[in-house]
Protein backbone atom coordinates (compact mmCIF):
# COMPACT_ATOMS: atom_id res chain seq x y z
CA UNK A 1 0.00 0.00 0.00
CA UNK A 2 1.40 3.40 -0.98
CA UNK A 3 1.93 6.22 1.51
CA UNK A 4 -1.08 8.42 2.21
CA UNK A 5 -1.29 11.37 -0.15
CA UNK A 6 -1.65 13.84 2.73
CA UNK A 7 1.15 12.31 4.76
CA UNK A 8 1.18 10.09 7.80
CA UNK A 9 0.37 12.70 10.47
CA UNK A 10 -3.05 12.31 12.09
CA UNK A 11 -5.97 13.68 10.13
CA UNK A 12 -9.56 14.09 11.34
CA UNK A 13 -12.35 14.79 8.88
CA UNK A 14 -14.72 16.84 11.05
CA UNK A 15 -17.43 17.00 8.40
CA UNK A 16 -18.36 13.76 6.67
CA UNK A 17 -21.58 11.99 5.69
CA UNK A 18 -22.63 8.40 5.15
CA UNK A 19 -25.64 6.90 3.41
CA UNK A 20 -27.93 3.94 3.94
CA UNK A 21 -30.77 2.14 2.21
CA UNK A 22 -33.33 4.69 3.44
CA UNK A 23 -31.50 7.49 1.66
CA UNK A 24 -33.31 6.68 -1.56
CA UNK A 25 -30.19 6.13 -3.61
CA UNK A 26 -29.44 2.72 -5.04
CA UNK A 27 -25.71 3.54 -4.96
CA UNK A 28 -25.62 4.31 -1.24
CA UNK A 29 -23.19 1.50 -0.43
CA UNK A 30 -20.87 2.62 -3.24
CA UNK A 31 -20.81 6.12 -1.78
CA UNK A 32 -19.80 4.81 1.62
CA UNK A 33 -17.15 2.56 0.09
CA UNK A 34 -15.82 5.48 -1.96
CA UNK A 35 -15.47 7.60 1.19
CA UNK A 36 -13.44 4.88 2.87
CA UNK A 37 -11.36 4.28 -0.27
CA UNK A 38 -10.53 7.96 -0.67
CA UNK A 39 -10.06 8.33 3.08
CA UNK A 40 -7.40 5.63 3.11
CA UNK A 41 -5.67 7.13 0.13
CA UNK A 42 -5.65 10.62 1.66
CA UNK A 43 -4.70 9.32 5.11
CA UNK A 44 -7.80 10.17 7.14
CA UNK A 45 -7.50 8.75 10.62
CA UNK A 46 -11.10 9.42 11.68
CA UNK A 47 -14.25 10.38 9.78
CA UNK A 48 -16.64 12.29 12.05
CA UNK A 49 -19.88 11.82 10.19
CA UNK A 50 -23.62 12.20 10.19
CA UNK A 51 -26.57 10.83 8.27
CA UNK A 52 -29.07 13.52 7.30
CA UNK A 53 -32.42 11.81 7.75
CA UNK A 54 -33.47 10.29 4.42
CA UNK A 55 -31.57 12.88 2.35
CA UNK A 56 -34.82 14.07 0.86
CA UNK A 57 -36.31 10.69 0.02
CA UNK A 58 -39.18 10.69 2.51
CA UNK A 59 -38.75 14.16 4.06
CA UNK A 60 -36.58 17.12 3.00
CA UNK A 61 -32.86 16.89 3.69
CA UNK A 62 -32.81 20.12 5.67
CA UNK A 63 -36.19 19.60 7.33
CA UNK A 64 -36.09 15.91 8.21
CA UNK A 65 -39.10 14.35 9.91
CA UNK A 66 -38.58 12.83 13.35
CA UNK A 67 -38.92 9.33 11.90
CA UNK A 68 -36.28 10.05 9.28
CA UNK A 69 -34.01 11.61 11.87
CA UNK A 70 -34.25 8.45 13.97
CA UNK A 71 -33.72 6.13 11.00
CA UNK A 72 -30.72 8.12 9.86
CA UNK A 73 -29.21 8.16 13.32
CA UNK A 74 -29.77 4.41 13.62
CA UNK A 75 -27.91 3.89 10.37
CA UNK A 76 -25.10 6.14 11.55
CA UNK A 77 -24.90 4.28 14.87
CA UNK A 78 -24.53 1.02 12.94
CA UNK A 79 -21.75 2.39 10.73
CA UNK A 80 -19.90 3.87 13.71
CA UNK A 81 -20.16 0.58 15.59
CA UNK A 82 -19.01 -1.45 12.61
CA UNK A 83 -16.15 0.92 11.79
CA UNK A 84 -15.14 1.91 15.28
CA UNK A 85 -11.46 2.24 14.37
CA UNK A 86 -12.13 5.04 11.92
CA UNK A 87 -15.67 6.46 12.25
CA UNK A 88 -17.19 8.75 14.87
CA UNK A 89 -20.72 10.08 14.88
CA UNK A 90 -22.72 13.29 15.10
CA UNK A 91 -26.31 12.81 16.20
CA UNK A 92 -28.56 14.69 13.78
CA UNK A 93 -31.61 16.51 15.17
CA UNK A 94 -34.41 18.76 13.97
CA UNK A 95 -34.89 21.45 16.64
CA UNK A 96 -38.53 21.98 15.65
CA UNK A 97 -39.23 18.74 17.52
CA UNK A 98 -37.63 19.62 20.81
CA UNK A 99 -38.52 16.53 22.82
CA UNK A 100 -37.53 14.24 19.99
CA UNK A 101 -34.28 16.12 19.49
CA UNK A 102 -33.34 15.88 23.14
CA UNK A 103 -34.27 12.21 23.23
CA UNK A 104 -32.15 11.51 20.14
CA UNK A 105 -29.18 13.29 21.68
CA UNK A 106 -29.47 11.20 24.85
CA UNK A 107 -30.01 7.97 22.96
CA UNK A 108 -27.15 8.40 20.50
CA UNK A 109 -24.62 9.95 22.87
CA UNK A 110 -25.17 7.03 25.21
CA UNK A 111 -24.24 4.80 22.27
CA UNK A 112 -21.14 6.77 21.32
CA UNK A 113 -22.09 9.93 19.39
CA UNK A 114 -19.52 12.68 20.07
CA UNK A 115 -21.24 15.74 18.58
CA UNK A 116 -24.58 17.20 17.46
CA UNK A 117 -25.46 17.96 13.85
CA UNK A 118 -27.90 20.77 13.13
CA UNK A 119 -29.13 21.28 9.58
CA UNK A 120 -31.14 24.23 8.35
CA UNK A 121 -34.49 23.42 9.92
CA UNK A 122 -34.50 26.57 12.01
CA UNK A 123 -32.42 29.75 11.95
CA UNK A 124 -29.31 29.38 14.10
CA UNK A 125 -30.16 32.27 16.41
CA UNK A 126 -33.73 31.08 17.03
CA UNK A 127 -34.50 30.61 20.75
CA UNK A 128 -35.64 27.09 19.93
CA UNK A 129 -32.01 26.12 19.62
CA UNK A 130 -31.13 27.26 23.13
CA UNK A 131 -32.12 24.04 24.81
CA UNK A 132 -29.96 22.07 22.40
CA UNK A 133 -27.02 24.39 22.96
CA UNK A 134 -27.53 23.96 26.72
CA UNK A 135 -27.31 20.19 26.39
CA UNK A 136 -24.27 20.51 24.14
CA UNK A 137 -22.50 22.63 26.74
CA UNK A 138 -23.51 20.35 29.58
CA UNK A 139 -22.31 17.21 27.85
CA UNK A 140 -19.25 18.71 26.15
CA UNK A 141 -20.53 18.03 22.63
CA UNK A 142 -19.62 20.37 19.77
CA UNK A 143 -22.49 21.38 17.51
CA UNK A 144 -21.80 21.20 13.78
CA UNK A 145 -24.20 23.72 12.23
CA UNK A 146 -24.95 23.82 8.50
CA UNK A 147 -24.13 27.33 7.25
CA UNK A 148 -24.57 29.40 4.13
CA UNK A 149 -21.71 31.90 4.03
CA UNK A 150 -23.45 35.29 3.97
CA UNK A 151 -27.19 34.82 3.78
CA UNK A 152 -28.44 37.66 1.59
CA UNK A 153 -31.90 36.25 1.06
CA UNK A 154 -33.98 33.16 1.71
CA UNK A 155 -33.05 30.14 -0.39
CA UNK A 156 -35.42 27.30 -1.19
CA UNK A 157 -35.41 23.99 0.68
CA UNK A 158 -33.70 25.30 3.78
CA UNK A 159 -34.03 27.90 6.54
CA UNK A 160 -30.48 28.93 6.06
CA UNK A 161 -28.18 30.57 8.60
CA UNK A 162 -24.91 32.40 8.16
CA UNK A 163 -21.93 33.18 10.35
CA UNK A 164 -23.65 36.16 11.95
CA UNK A 165 -26.67 34.02 12.90
CA UNK A 166 -24.48 31.35 14.42
CA UNK A 167 -22.40 33.94 16.23
CA UNK A 168 -25.54 35.19 18.01
CA UNK A 169 -26.31 31.69 19.23
CA UNK A 170 -22.71 31.12 20.26
CA UNK A 171 -22.62 34.36 22.22
CA UNK A 172 -25.66 33.24 24.18
CA UNK A 173 -23.94 29.94 24.97
CA UNK A 174 -20.29 30.66 25.70
CA UNK A 175 -19.79 27.22 27.29
CA UNK A 176 -20.82 25.42 24.13
CA UNK A 177 -18.62 25.02 21.05
CA UNK A 178 -19.95 25.40 17.52
CA UNK A 179 -18.42 24.13 14.31
CA UNK A 180 -19.42 26.45 11.47
CA UNK A 181 -19.95 24.15 8.51
CA UNK A 182 -18.09 24.26 5.21
CA UNK A 183 -16.38 27.56 4.56
CA UNK A 184 -16.14 26.28 0.98
CA UNK A 185 -19.74 25.16 0.87
CA UNK A 186 -21.23 28.10 -0.92
CA UNK A 187 -21.84 31.76 -0.26
CA UNK A 188 -19.34 34.43 0.62
CA UNK A 189 -16.80 33.13 3.13
CA UNK A 190 -15.26 36.62 3.30
CA UNK A 191 -18.37 37.69 5.20
CA UNK A 192 -18.00 34.83 7.67
CA UNK A 193 -14.54 35.77 8.92
CA UNK A 194 -15.48 39.12 10.48
CA UNK A 195 -18.85 37.71 11.56
CA UNK A 196 -17.24 35.16 13.89
CA UNK A 197 -13.77 36.51 14.60
CA UNK A 198 -14.78 37.88 18.00
CA UNK A 199 -16.74 34.80 19.01
CA UNK A 200 -14.14 32.33 20.24
CA UNK A 201 -16.49 29.36 20.53
CA UNK A 202 -17.17 29.25 16.78
CA UNK A 203 -14.80 27.03 14.80
CA UNK A 204 -15.23 26.97 11.01
CA UNK A 205 -14.44 23.82 9.07
CA UNK A 206 -12.83 24.28 5.67
CA UNK A 207 -14.87 21.66 3.83
CA UNK A 208 -17.08 22.17 0.79
CA UNK A 209 -16.66 22.05 -2.96
CA UNK A 210 -15.39 25.63 -3.12
CA UNK A 211 -11.64 25.96 -3.59
CA UNK A 212 -11.34 29.69 -4.12
CA UNK A 213 -7.80 30.99 -3.85
CA UNK A 214 -7.67 33.38 -0.95
CA UNK A 215 -10.24 31.57 1.16
CA UNK A 216 -7.74 29.59 3.24
CA UNK A 217 -5.34 32.54 3.41
CA UNK A 218 -8.15 34.72 4.75
CA UNK A 219 -9.28 32.11 7.24
CA UNK A 220 -5.80 31.64 8.65
CA UNK A 221 -4.95 35.34 8.65
CA UNK A 222 -8.17 36.53 10.29
CA UNK A 223 -9.23 33.61 12.49
CA UNK A 224 -5.94 31.79 12.99
CA UNK A 225 -5.13 28.10 12.65
CA UNK A 226 -6.38 27.42 16.19
CA UNK A 227 -9.94 28.17 15.04
CA UNK A 228 -10.07 25.95 11.93
CA UNK A 229 -10.90 22.31 11.38
CA UNK A 230 -10.20 20.23 8.30
CA UNK A 231 -13.12 18.47 6.65
CA UNK A 232 -14.32 17.25 3.28
CA UNK A 233 -18.13 17.10 3.31
CA UNK A 234 -19.26 15.94 -0.17
CA UNK A 235 -16.02 16.50 -2.07
CA UNK A 236 -12.94 14.73 -0.77
CA UNK A 237 -10.71 15.92 -3.61
CA UNK A 238 -11.23 19.51 -2.47
CA UNK A 239 -10.24 18.39 1.01
CA UNK A 240 -6.97 16.95 -0.28
CA UNK A 241 -6.36 20.05 -2.38
CA UNK A 242 -6.84 22.26 0.68
CA UNK A 243 -4.34 20.21 2.69
CA UNK A 244 -1.80 20.62 -0.09
CA UNK A 245 -2.57 24.34 -0.32
CA UNK A 246 -2.16 24.80 3.44
CA UNK A 247 1.28 23.25 3.18
CA UNK A 248 2.44 25.61 0.44
CA UNK A 249 1.01 28.60 2.31
CA UNK A 250 3.92 28.16 4.69
CA UNK A 251 2.06 27.27 7.88
CA UNK A 252 4.35 25.88 10.54
CA UNK A 253 4.04 22.35 11.82
CA UNK A 254 1.95 23.38 14.81
CA UNK A 255 -0.56 25.30 12.75
CA UNK A 256 -0.92 22.43 10.32
CA UNK A 257 -1.41 19.98 13.17
CA UNK A 258 -4.06 22.25 14.67
CA UNK A 259 -6.08 22.23 11.48
CA UNK A 260 -5.47 18.57 10.61
CA UNK A 261 -6.42 17.09 13.97
CA UNK A 262 -5.50 18.95 17.14
CA UNK A 263 -8.40 21.40 17.17
CA UNK A 264 -10.79 18.50 16.68
CA UNK A 265 -9.23 16.62 19.57
CA UNK A 266 -9.66 19.72 21.73
CA UNK A 267 -13.28 20.23 20.69
CA UNK A 268 -14.72 16.73 20.96
CA UNK A 269 -15.12 14.89 24.25
CA UNK A 270 -11.95 13.48 25.75
CA UNK A 271 -11.06 10.03 24.52
CA UNK A 272 -12.97 10.37 21.24
CA UNK A 273 -9.93 9.60 19.12
CA UNK A 274 -7.88 6.93 20.88
CA UNK A 275 -5.71 6.20 17.82
CA UNK A 276 -4.41 9.77 17.98
CA UNK A 277 -4.99 11.64 21.05
CA UNK A 278 -3.95 12.42 24.47
CA UNK A 279 -7.03 12.73 26.60
CA UNK A 280 -7.67 16.46 26.26
CA UNK A 281 -10.85 18.03 27.60
CA UNK A 282 -13.48 19.78 25.56
CA UNK A 283 -12.95 23.38 26.54
CA UNK A 284 -9.26 23.40 25.69
CA UNK A 285 -10.36 24.51 22.25
CA UNK A 286 -11.71 27.89 23.35
CA UNK A 287 -8.72 28.55 25.56
CA UNK A 288 -6.34 27.70 22.75
CA UNK A 289 -8.24 29.88 20.33
CA UNK A 290 -8.16 32.79 22.74
CA UNK A 291 -4.46 32.37 23.43
CA UNK A 292 -3.72 32.29 19.74
CA UNK A 293 -5.30 35.68 19.06
CA UNK B 1 0.85 18.49 -18.72
CA UNK B 2 -0.92 21.54 -20.13
CA UNK B 3 -3.24 23.61 -17.94
CA UNK B 4 -5.80 24.94 -20.43
CA UNK B 5 -7.60 27.14 -17.94
CA UNK B 6 -5.54 29.87 -16.30
CA UNK B 7 -5.70 33.65 -16.25
CA UNK B 8 -3.72 36.66 -15.26
CA UNK B 9 -5.25 39.86 -13.98
CA UNK B 10 -7.83 40.79 -11.39
CA UNK B 11 -11.44 39.74 -10.99
CA UNK B 12 -14.08 42.46 -10.62
CA UNK B 13 -16.13 40.83 -7.87
CA UNK B 14 -13.56 39.79 -5.28
CA UNK B 15 -9.91 40.11 -4.40
CA UNK B 16 -7.74 37.43 -5.95
CA UNK B 17 -4.26 37.07 -4.50
CA UNK B 18 -1.29 37.57 -6.85
CA UNK B 19 -2.86 37.05 -10.27
CA UNK B 20 0.44 37.92 -11.95
CA UNK B 21 2.41 35.99 -14.56
CA UNK B 22 5.42 35.62 -12.25
CA UNK B 23 3.24 33.94 -9.63
CA UNK B 24 1.78 31.62 -12.25
CA UNK B 25 5.26 30.62 -13.41
CA UNK B 26 6.18 29.69 -9.85
CA UNK B 27 2.95 27.70 -9.45
CA UNK B 28 3.55 25.77 -12.67
CA UNK B 29 7.06 24.86 -11.63
CA UNK B 30 5.97 23.84 -8.14
CA UNK B 31 3.09 21.73 -9.39
CA UNK B 32 4.95 20.17 -12.33
CA UNK B 33 2.72 21.66 -15.02
CA UNK B 34 4.62 22.15 -18.26
CA UNK B 35 2.60 24.83 -20.00
CA UNK B 36 -0.39 27.06 -19.23
CA UNK B 37 -2.89 28.51 -21.62
CA UNK B 38 -3.41 31.95 -20.15
CA UNK B 39 -6.36 34.27 -20.57
CA UNK B 40 -6.73 37.85 -19.37
CA UNK B 41 -9.34 37.74 -16.63
CA UNK B 42 -10.50 41.38 -16.72
CA UNK B 43 -11.13 41.09 -20.48
CA UNK B 44 -14.03 38.74 -19.83
CA UNK B 45 -15.87 41.79 -18.52
CA UNK B 46 -14.69 44.37 -21.05
CA UNK B 47 -16.93 45.38 -23.94
CA UNK B 48 -14.02 45.75 -26.36
CA UNK B 49 -11.50 42.98 -25.75
CA UNK B 50 -8.67 44.52 -27.82
CA UNK B 51 -6.99 46.52 -25.01
CA UNK B 52 -7.05 43.45 -22.77
CA UNK B 53 -5.48 41.36 -25.50
CA UNK B 54 -2.67 43.89 -25.89
CA UNK B 55 -2.15 43.82 -22.13
CA UNK B 56 -2.07 40.02 -22.13
CA UNK B 57 0.53 39.86 -24.88
CA UNK B 58 2.69 42.39 -23.07
CA UNK B 59 2.42 40.57 -19.75
CA UNK B 60 3.34 37.18 -21.21
CA UNK B 61 5.97 38.39 -23.69
CA UNK B 62 8.91 37.28 -21.59
CA UNK B 63 7.47 33.86 -20.81
CA UNK B 64 5.76 32.75 -23.98
CA UNK B 65 7.21 29.24 -23.88
CA UNK B 66 5.60 28.51 -20.53
CA UNK B 67 2.62 30.89 -20.65
CA UNK B 68 0.79 30.73 -23.95
CA UNK B 69 -1.56 33.65 -24.52
CA UNK B 70 -5.21 32.89 -25.17
CA UNK B 71 -6.72 36.22 -26.18
CA UNK B 72 -10.38 37.08 -26.43
CA UNK B 73 -12.22 37.35 -29.72
CA UNK B 74 -15.69 38.85 -29.63
CA UNK B 75 -17.48 37.89 -32.83
CA UNK B 76 -20.18 40.56 -32.67
CA UNK B 77 -17.54 43.30 -32.54
CA UNK B 78 -16.36 45.05 -35.72
CA UNK B 79 -13.15 43.67 -37.22
CA UNK B 80 -13.14 40.62 -34.98
CA UNK B 81 -11.52 38.67 -37.82
CA UNK B 82 -8.45 40.88 -37.44
CA UNK B 83 -8.26 40.11 -33.75
CA UNK B 84 -8.47 36.41 -34.53
CA UNK B 85 -5.77 36.65 -37.20
CA UNK B 86 -3.55 38.59 -34.80
CA UNK B 87 -3.97 35.87 -32.19
CA UNK B 88 -3.05 33.24 -34.74
CA UNK B 89 -0.02 35.17 -35.99
CA UNK B 90 1.09 35.63 -32.41
CA UNK B 91 1.14 31.86 -31.90
CA UNK B 92 -1.90 31.60 -29.68
CA UNK B 93 -3.14 28.00 -29.45
CA UNK B 94 -6.69 29.12 -28.81
CA UNK B 95 -8.96 32.09 -28.25
CA UNK B 96 -11.49 32.67 -25.53
CA UNK B 97 -15.09 33.80 -25.89
CA UNK B 98 -17.65 34.79 -23.24
CA UNK B 99 -21.15 34.71 -24.77
CA UNK B 100 -23.08 35.16 -21.47
CA UNK B 101 -21.02 38.19 -20.51
CA UNK B 102 -21.69 39.71 -23.97
CA UNK B 103 -25.38 38.91 -23.93
CA UNK B 104 -25.10 36.49 -26.86
CA UNK B 105 -27.73 33.75 -26.85
CA UNK B 106 -27.18 30.04 -27.36
CA UNK B 107 -27.85 30.11 -31.10
CA UNK B 108 -25.98 33.27 -31.95
CA UNK B 109 -24.78 33.13 -35.55
CA UNK B 110 -21.66 35.15 -34.82
CA UNK B 111 -20.52 32.62 -32.24
CA UNK B 112 -20.92 29.80 -34.76
CA UNK B 113 -18.88 31.79 -37.26
CA UNK B 114 -16.16 32.27 -34.66
CA UNK B 115 -16.08 28.56 -33.83
CA UNK B 116 -15.58 27.69 -37.49
CA UNK B 117 -13.07 30.44 -38.20
CA UNK B 118 -11.02 29.47 -35.17
CA UNK B 119 -10.97 25.84 -36.23
CA UNK B 120 -10.04 26.82 -39.75
CA UNK B 121 -6.87 28.39 -38.38
CA UNK B 122 -6.06 25.26 -36.37
CA UNK B 123 -6.92 26.93 -33.09
CA UNK B 124 -9.33 25.96 -30.35
CA UNK B 125 -12.18 27.98 -28.89
CA UNK B 126 -12.15 28.11 -25.08
CA UNK B 127 -15.48 28.67 -23.33
CA UNK B 128 -16.10 29.32 -19.63
CA UNK B 129 -19.21 27.94 -17.98
CA UNK B 130 -18.68 29.98 -14.79
CA UNK B 131 -16.11 31.89 -12.83
CA UNK B 132 -17.64 31.42 -9.39
CA UNK B 133 -20.13 29.24 -7.59
CA UNK B 134 -23.66 30.50 -8.19
CA UNK B 135 -24.21 30.85 -4.46
CA UNK B 136 -21.51 33.45 -3.87
CA UNK B 137 -21.95 35.78 -6.81
CA UNK B 138 -21.93 39.52 -6.46
CA UNK B 139 -25.31 41.19 -6.92
CA UNK B 140 -23.99 42.82 -10.10
CA UNK B 141 -22.77 39.51 -11.53
CA UNK B 142 -25.94 38.62 -13.41
CA UNK B 143 -24.64 37.14 -16.69
CA UNK B 144 -25.41 33.61 -15.59
CA UNK B 145 -23.69 30.38 -16.61
CA UNK B 146 -22.94 29.39 -20.17
CA UNK B 147 -25.77 27.07 -21.16
CA UNK B 148 -25.56 23.51 -22.42
CA UNK B 149 -27.63 24.61 -25.41
CA UNK B 150 -24.97 27.13 -26.38
CA UNK B 151 -22.26 24.47 -26.28
CA UNK B 152 -24.34 22.03 -28.31
CA UNK B 153 -25.00 24.67 -30.93
CA UNK B 154 -21.29 25.39 -31.34
CA UNK B 155 -20.38 21.70 -31.43
CA UNK B 156 -22.91 21.25 -34.21
CA UNK B 157 -21.55 24.19 -36.22
CA UNK B 158 -19.25 22.09 -38.38
CA UNK B 159 -16.34 19.70 -38.54
CA UNK B 160 -13.73 22.40 -38.19
CA UNK B 161 -14.93 23.49 -34.76
CA UNK B 162 -12.68 22.51 -31.84
CA UNK B 163 -13.99 23.60 -28.47
CA UNK B 164 -12.59 23.39 -24.94
CA UNK B 165 -15.28 23.92 -22.31
CA UNK B 166 -13.94 24.93 -18.92
CA UNK B 167 -15.59 24.89 -15.49
CA UNK B 168 -18.48 22.57 -16.34
CA UNK B 169 -19.95 20.07 -13.91
CA UNK B 170 -21.07 16.52 -14.51
CA UNK B 171 -24.69 17.25 -15.39
CA UNK B 172 -23.86 19.79 -18.06
CA UNK B 173 -21.18 17.57 -19.56
CA UNK B 174 -23.59 14.65 -19.83
CA UNK B 175 -26.37 16.83 -21.19
CA UNK B 176 -24.13 18.13 -23.96
CA UNK B 177 -22.27 14.92 -24.73
CA UNK B 178 -25.31 12.69 -25.08
CA UNK B 179 -27.07 15.40 -27.07
CA UNK B 180 -24.45 15.24 -29.82
CA UNK B 181 -23.66 12.72 -32.51
CA UNK B 182 -20.39 10.80 -32.05
CA UNK B 183 -18.82 13.00 -34.71
CA UNK B 184 -19.96 16.17 -32.92
CA UNK B 185 -18.77 14.84 -29.58
CA UNK B 186 -15.23 14.68 -30.96
CA UNK B 187 -15.22 18.45 -31.37
CA UNK B 188 -15.56 19.09 -27.63
CA UNK B 189 -13.04 18.70 -24.82
CA UNK B 190 -13.85 19.40 -21.18
CA UNK B 191 -11.52 20.62 -18.50
CA UNK B 192 -11.76 18.89 -15.12
CA UNK B 193 -11.56 21.95 -12.89
CA UNK B 194 -15.16 21.80 -11.57
CA UNK B 195 -15.95 18.06 -11.65
CA UNK B 196 -16.50 16.36 -8.31
CA UNK B 197 -14.35 13.50 -7.07
CA UNK B 198 -15.09 11.03 -4.26
CA UNK B 199 -17.35 9.99 -2.70
CA UNK B 200 -19.68 10.90 -5.60
CA UNK B 201 -16.85 9.97 -7.99
CA UNK B 202 -18.33 12.02 -10.81
CA UNK B 203 -15.00 12.28 -12.63
CA UNK B 204 -14.59 8.51 -12.51
CA UNK B 205 -18.14 8.01 -13.76
CA UNK B 206 -17.51 10.36 -16.68
CA UNK B 207 -14.28 8.57 -17.54
CA UNK B 208 -16.20 5.27 -17.64
CA UNK B 209 -19.15 6.54 -19.66
CA UNK B 210 -17.77 9.25 -21.92
CA UNK B 211 -14.10 8.28 -21.92
CA UNK B 212 -11.11 9.98 -20.33
CA UNK B 213 -9.83 11.30 -23.66
CA UNK B 214 -12.64 13.83 -23.79
CA UNK B 215 -11.15 15.54 -20.72
CA UNK B 216 -8.15 17.81 -20.31
CA UNK B 217 -6.33 19.28 -17.33
CA UNK B 218 -7.48 22.70 -16.17
CA UNK B 219 -7.33 24.55 -12.85
CA UNK B 220 -8.96 27.98 -13.29
CA UNK B 221 -6.02 29.58 -11.50
CA UNK B 222 -5.92 32.24 -10.04
CA UNK B 223 -9.60 31.95 -9.07
CA UNK B 224 -9.28 28.41 -7.73
CA UNK B 225 -6.65 26.30 -6.00
CA UNK B 226 -4.27 24.84 -8.54
CA UNK B 227 -4.05 21.70 -6.38
CA UNK B 228 -7.66 20.67 -6.94
CA UNK B 229 -7.68 18.86 -10.31
CA UNK B 230 -4.49 16.99 -9.46
CA UNK B 231 -6.04 15.87 -6.18
CA UNK B 232 -9.06 14.70 -8.15
CA UNK B 233 -6.88 12.60 -10.47
CA UNK B 234 -4.94 11.23 -7.51
CA UNK B 235 -8.15 10.00 -5.89
CA UNK B 236 -9.60 8.21 -8.91
CA UNK B 237 -10.58 4.60 -8.27
CA UNK B 238 -8.13 1.95 -9.47
CA UNK B 239 -10.06 1.00 -12.60
CA UNK B 240 -9.78 4.47 -14.10
CA UNK B 241 -6.65 5.88 -12.51
CA UNK B 242 -4.34 5.05 -15.41
CA UNK B 243 -6.70 6.26 -18.10
CA UNK B 244 -5.05 8.99 -20.17
CA UNK B 245 -6.50 12.45 -20.49
CA UNK B 246 -7.19 13.91 -23.92
CA UNK B 247 -4.87 16.31 -25.59
CA UNK B 248 -5.45 19.83 -26.83
CA UNK B 249 -2.45 19.44 -29.06
CA UNK B 250 -4.07 16.86 -31.26
CA UNK B 251 -7.58 18.09 -30.49
CA UNK B 252 -8.94 14.76 -29.30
Amino acid sequence: MSAPLAGTAPLIDAHAHFYYAGAGRSDWADLNAARFRAGERIGITYHVASVLGSYGFSSPTYFPSPDDVTAGNDAMLDIAAREQDRVRMYVTVNPNYTDHALHEIDRCVDRGAIGIKLLASRRADDPLLDVIADVAAERGLPVLHHIWQHRRREWPSQEISDGADLARLALRHPRANFILAHLGGGGDYAHTFPAVVDVPNVFPDVSGSGVDRGMLDGAVAILGAARLLWGSDLTMETGLAKLRALEVMGLDENALADIRWRNAVRLFPGGSFPRIAPNLGTHHAQHTALRAR
Amino acid sequence: MIDVNTFVGGYPFRHVPHPEPAALVRVLERDRIDVAWVGHLPSAFYRDPAPGNRELRAQLASNKRLLRPVPVVRPDWPRWEHELRAAHDDGAPAVRAYPPQWGLGPHDAAMRELALATGELGMMLVLTVRFEDLRQRHALDVAGDLSAAAIRALARSGDRARIVVTAAGREMIEEVHWGLTPREQERVLWDISWIWGPPEDQLAKLFRTIGSRRFVFGTQWPLRLVQNPRANLDLLPDDVREMPLGSVERGA
